[in-house]
C-alpha cells in the first residue's frame, strides 16, 4: 500500500515535473526555428579573424547541436564589407541570414554612398570585443616603439604599413599612429587580414596592427615581434608587451565581433539567434579560444547591443572626420 | 626527423580501418558533389561537417580532405558530359572535354581525366610531402609584385596561342578584363559598372556564371543549329577493354600531365591563386608547347589531361598555405581550417612540429584518397558515358535545366539566372563570329587578381612600376612572359621568310 502510494506520488511528481518542464521547452522550439541551412555572411576576406571566428562557430554550432540546420559561412568582403551589407539590406526580411560584423559595420556606411543605415539592422548578440596589436617582422629586430618610430621617420614616409581595406579598423588605427608621432606610412590594403600577416612575414610589408588571432601561430614560431598593444591593460597572451597608454599614448582601439540579422528580421526569428548565440557564449570551446587569442568575452544583446552600435557609430563618425581632414 | 619516417608514421595512422572507411566514404561522397553542377565542395563539405563529430578529430579532418579531393575528381564529368562545368576548377576541361564527348569519345575523355587527376595527384603529394617546410618559404616570397608577374605569365600563354586570330584572343581577353572590373573595387570600396545601381552586380560577376553561360547554354544552341539536319551521332559504348585500350592510347599525354602537375602545385600552392587559375594556365601551357596546337579546343586529349592534371595537383598545393600559414587557399581549404580550429589544431609554422601525428596522417591519407579516387572513377565510367545514350532533344532540355539549377544555386539569385541567358546568346554569337572563349573566361577569373596585384605592388613601391621587373621572381617571370608573347611572332616571321604558306597539317574545315 504504502510503497504504491509512493509510487504514485512519484510519478506524480514525475508527471508534474514533466508537464512543467514541457510547455517552456515547447513553446521555444515552436515559437520559431530554421527550416533550411543559415546563411553566416562574412564581413571580410578569407583567413582574417572575423571569417575564423564564423567558421569556429559555424563547427561548434554543429558539434554542441545548437541549431537544427547547419551555418554555412559566406564571405562577401568586397569593398570593406560594403558588399556584406548590401546584400543584407536587399534581403530584408529573411530569416536565414546572419551576418558577422567587425567594425567596418559603421565606417563602410560612412565612408561610401551604398543606401545602409545600420540602425535598421537587428541586433544579435555581440561576442567578443578584439584588440589590436603593431606587429613587425622579427628579422627587422625592432623591439621597442621608440625603435619602430625611429624606424619610420628614417624611411621618409616609404615605410609599409599592411592592413585590411582602406578605411577600415586597420587603417584607422594607421591613421592614429601617424598623428600622434607625427609620421606618415605608405598604406597597402590587402583582403583580409591573414594575407597581412602572410605579407608581413614574407618582409613584403614592414609592419602591421594584425589583431592577436592573426599574428598568434607567427609569434609562437618567432617569426614576428609584437611592440605595443593598442588596450586598455596588457594583454594577459602576451604579459611582455607593453599597451601603448603605458608608454604615454592615449591610443586605444578595439574591433567587435557581433551578429546582427538582416533589417525586418521576424522577431521570433531574432529571439531563436539570440538565443543560440547566448548558448554559444557559454561553450566550453569558445571560452578556451577566446582565451588563447586574447579575444574579449563580452555577451551584448538586444536593445543595448543596438545603443552600442549607434554610440560606436557616432564615434567612428567624429573619427573619421578627424583623420581626413587631418590630411594623409 | 627523416621525413619518410614521418610519412610511415603517418600512414600508420591513415591506414587505420575507420580512417580508410572514412577515405572511402568521403571520396566517393566528394566524387558525386563535384558533378553536380551548383553543388560545388563548398556546399558539400558544409553540409557534410556535422558528420565529422562521430569520430576523432584527425579522421574527420581526413574525410573533408578526401571529398575535397573526390570533387576535384568528379568536376570534370559534367564538363565532358554534358559541357556544363561541374565547379570553377573544372571550366578548362570542357574545352576540348565536351568536343571529345560530341565526337563519341566521351568515354576517352573521362578516362583522360582520371588518369590526369591521378598523375597530378600522385606527383603533387609526392612533392607536398618531399618539401612542404621548405616550400612554405616560396609562398611567402610571393608578394604582390610576384602574384601579378605570375598572373601576367598566364595571360601570355593564352595570347600565345598559335593558329588562333592573336587580335581576336586580344579582344576577348579585354572584354573579360571589363566584366571582371564590374562590382566593388577593393581598394577605395566604391561600385564600379553596377548599371546604375542593380545591386546583383554589387558582388561582381561570378566567374562561374559566365562558364555555364557561355560553355553550358551557348554549346547547346550552338549545337542544336549544328545538328538539326544531320543525325546525331551516339555515343559509343564502353567495356573494360576500352578502358585499358584509353588508358594506353594516353602515352601522347606525358608532358602534359607533368607540366600540369608541377605547374598546378606551385600555383595552387600561392595563397592567392588556387586551382582554377592554375588548370587554366596548365592548359594555355599544354597548348603553347604541343605539337598540334591547331587539335586543341576541337577535341585534344592533351587539352582534357593538362587542366585535370594541374587542379588535382592544385588541390594539395592549396593545403600547403593552409597548414603552414594559417591562410586557405579556397573556399573549400578555408572550411578545412575552421574545422581544424575547432578541435584546436592550429594552423601555422609550428603545426608541423607540434602536431606531427596529425599532419602526416592527413599527408598519408591523400595517398590513399587518390588511389580510391581514380579506382571508383574509372569504374563508374561506363555508367556515365551509358547516361549519354540518351536523345539529343532530352539531353538539351536537361542540360539547360542543370545549367539554371547550377547557376542560382550558389548564390540563390535570379540576377544569376538571367546573366547566364544573357552569357548564353553572347557566347552562342561569339562562337559563330569564330572568336575563342576560353581566353575570356581566363580574364573574368584573373583579371581581379590582376588588377589587386598591381595596384598593391604600385603603391608599396610608391607607383614605381620597375618594381616588376627589379624583384628577382617577378622579374624572371615577366622576361619568361615577354618571350612567350613574342614566340608565336618570330614563329611566324620564320614562316613567312622561309617562303610558301605550308600549312602546318591537313587542317579540318569545322
Amino acid at each position: 500500500m504504502f510503497r504504491t502510494a509512493l509510487k504514485t506520488a512519484a510519478v506524480a511528481a514525475g508527471v508534474t515535473a514533466a508537464l512543467s518542464l514541457v510547455p517552456t521547452t515547447a513553446v521555444q522550439a515552436a515559437d520559431w526555428q530554421p527550416n533550411k541551412p543559415v546563411e553566416m555572411v562574412i564581413m571580410a576576406g578569407q583567413g582574417g579573424g572575423a571569417d575564423r571566428l564564423a567558421r569556429l562557430f559555424q563547427s561548434i554550432i554543429e558539434k554542441n547541436d545548437l541549431s537544427n540546420m547547419p551555418f554555412l559561412p559566406v564571405n562577401k568582403g568586397g569593398g570593406s564589407g560594403a558588399e556584406a551589407l548590401r546584400y543584407m539590406k536587399d534581403n530584408a526580411g529573411d530569416a536565414h541570414k546572419v551576418m558577422a560584423t567587425l567594425n567596418s559595420y559603421y565606417t563602410t556606411p560612412i565612408r561610401t554612398d551604398i543606401g545602409v543605415d545600420i540602425a535598421n539592422y537587428t541586433p544579435l548578440a555581440r561576442m567578443a570585443v578584439d584588440t589590436f596589436v603593431l606587429w613587425v617582422n622579427a628579422d627587422s629586430g625592432i623591439t621597442t616603439l621608440e625603435e619602430f618610430v625611429e624606424a619610420v621617420k628614417a624611411a621618409g614616409g616609404e615605410w609599409k604599413m599592411g592592413g585590411t581595406g582602406t578605411g577600415q579598423e586597420d587603417s584607422l588605427v594607421t591613421a592614429m599612429l601617424e598623428q600622434e608621432f607625427g609620421i606618415t606610412f605608405t598604406y597597402v590594403p590587402f583582403s583580409g587580414g591573414g594575407t597581412v600577416a602572410k605579407n608581413l612575414i614574407g618582409n613584403h610589408i614592414d609592419s602591421t596592427v594584425n589583431n592577436p588571432s592573426e599574428q598568434m601561430a607567427f609569434f609562437k614560431a618567432g617569426k614576428s615581434t609584437p611592440i605595443a598593444a593598442f588596450t586598455e591593460d596588457r594583454l594577459q597572451v602576451f604579459p611582455d608587451v607593453p599597451t601603448m597608454r603605458e608608454l604615454g599614448h592615449d591610443l586605444v582601439y578595439t574591433m567587435q565581433r557581433s551578429f546582427v540579422g538582416a533589417p525586418d528580421m521576424p522577431d521570433a526569428a531574432q529571439a531563436y539567434y539570440v538565443d543560440l548565440f547566448t548558448k554559444l557564449a557559454a561553450t566550453e570551446e569558445w571560452q578556451t579560444y577566446a582565451a588563447e587569442q586574447a579575444l574579449l568575452t563580452d555577451l551584448l544583446t538586444g536593445q543595448a547591443l543596438q545603443d552600442y552600435f549607434l554610440a560606436e557609430r557616432e564615434k567612428h563618425a567624429k573619427l573619421l572626420e578627424a583623420l581626413e581632414g587631418g590630411g594623409s | 626527423m627523416d621525413v619518410l619516417t614521418l610519412l610511415a608514421e603517418g600512414f600508420v595512422v591513415s591506414l587505420s580501418p575507420l580512417n580508410l572507411a572514412v577515405v572511402i566514404v568521403g571520396v566517393t561522397v566528394g566524387l558525386f558533389i563535384g558533378a553536380m553542377p551548383g553543388l560545388g565542395s563548398v556546399n558539400g563539405v558544409a553540409i557534410l561537417l556535422p558528420m565529422t563529430f562521430l569520430v576523432p578529430p584527425a579522421s574527420a579532418i581526413i574525410f573533408l580532405a578526401a571529398i575535397y579531393y573526390g570533387a576535384m575528381y568528379g568536376g570534370a564529368i559534367s564538363s565532358i558530359l554534358l559541357g556544363i562545368p561541374g565547379a570553377s576548377t573544372a571550366v578548362a576541361t570542357t574545352f576540348d572535354g565536351r568536343p571529345l564527348a560530341q565526337k563519341g569519345k566521351a568515354g576517352l575523355a573521362l578516362i583522360a581525366a582520371a588518369a590526369g587527376s591521378f598523375v597530378g595527384g600522385t606527383i603533387s603529394v609526392i612533392l607536398f610531402t618531399l618539401f612542404a617546410v621548405p616550400l612554405a618559404d616560396v609562398a611567402l616570397a610571393f608578394g604582390p609584385a610576384e602574384e601579378f608577374a605570375l598572373v601576367l605569365l598566364a595571360f601570355t600563354t593564352f595570347v600565345a596561342l598559335g593558329g588562333d586570330d592573336v587580335l581576336k584572343t586580344i579582344i576577348t581577353i579585354v572584354l573579360g578584363l571589363v566584366l571582371s572590373t564590374v562590382g566593388l573595387d577593393l581598394i577605395s570600396g566604391q561600385p564600379r559598372l553596377i548599371f546604375g545601381d542593380l545591386p546583383g552586380f554589387y558582388s561582381g560577376i561570378s566567374f562561374l556564371v559566365l562558364a555555364i553561360g557561355i560553355y553550358g547554354v551557348g554549346e547547346i544552341l550552338w549545337t542544336i543549329e549544328q545538328t538539326r539536319h544531320k543525325p546525331h551521332v551516339t555515343p559509343a559504348r564502353i567495356g573494360v577493354r576500352d578502358l585499358l585500350a584509353g588508358l594506353r592510347s594516353l602515352g601522347g599525354s606525358v608532358k602534359a600531365m607533368l607540366s600540369g602537375s608541377f605547374l598546378g602545385y606551385f600555383v595552387g600552392m600561392l595563397p592567392a591563386a588556387g586551382a582554377t587559375p592554375a588548370s587554366l594556365m596548365a592548359y594555355g601551357v599544354a597548348k603553347t608547347t604541343s605539337k598540334h596546337p591547331e587539335e586543341f579546343g576541337k577535341g585534344a586529349v592533351e587539352g582534357v589531361v593538362a587542366p585535370e592534371t594541374a587542379n588535382n595537383a592544385a588541390s594539395t598545393g592549396s593545403l600547403l598555405p593552409m597548414l603552414t600559414l594559417g591562410i586557405p587557399g579556397s573556399p573549400t581549404t578555408a572550411l578545412l581550417l575552421g574545422g581544424m580550429v575547432m578541435w584546436g589544431l592550429m594552423p601555422g609554422p609550428m603545426l608541423f612540429l607540434e602536431e606531427p601525428e596529425f599532419v602526416w596522417g592527413l599527408i598519408s591519407s591523400l595517398y590513399t584518397a587518390n588511389f580510391f579516387a581514380v579506382a571508383i572513377n574509372l569504374a563508374l565510367i561506363p555508367l556515365f558515358v551509358w547516361s549519354l545514350r540518351m536523345p539529343l532533344h532530352v539531353l538539351c532540355a536537361m542540360v539547360i535545366v542543370l545549367c539554371i539549377v547550377g547557376g542560382y544555386a550558389p548564390d540563390q539569385r535570379m540576377h544569376d539566372v538571367w546573366l547566364i541567358a544573357v552569357f548564353g546568346i553572347a557566347g552562342y554569337l561569339l562562337r559563330k563570329l569564330d572568336y575563342p572563349l576560353a581566353p575570356l573566361v581566363l580574364a573574368l577569373v584573373l583579371g581581379p587578381l590582376m588588377e589587386k596585384s598591381m595596384r598593391q605592388a604600385l603603391i608599396s613601391a610608391q607607383g614605381d612600376p620597375m618594381t616588376f621587373i627589379e624583384r628577382p621572381i617577378s622579374g624572371t617571370f615577366v622576361a619568361i612572359a615577354v618571350v612567350l608573347f613574342l614566340l608565336p611572332l618570330v614563329r611566324r616571321l620564320r614562316r613567312r621568310l622561309a617562303g610558301s604558306g605550308t600549312p602546318a597539317s591537313g587542317r579540318t574545315s569545322a
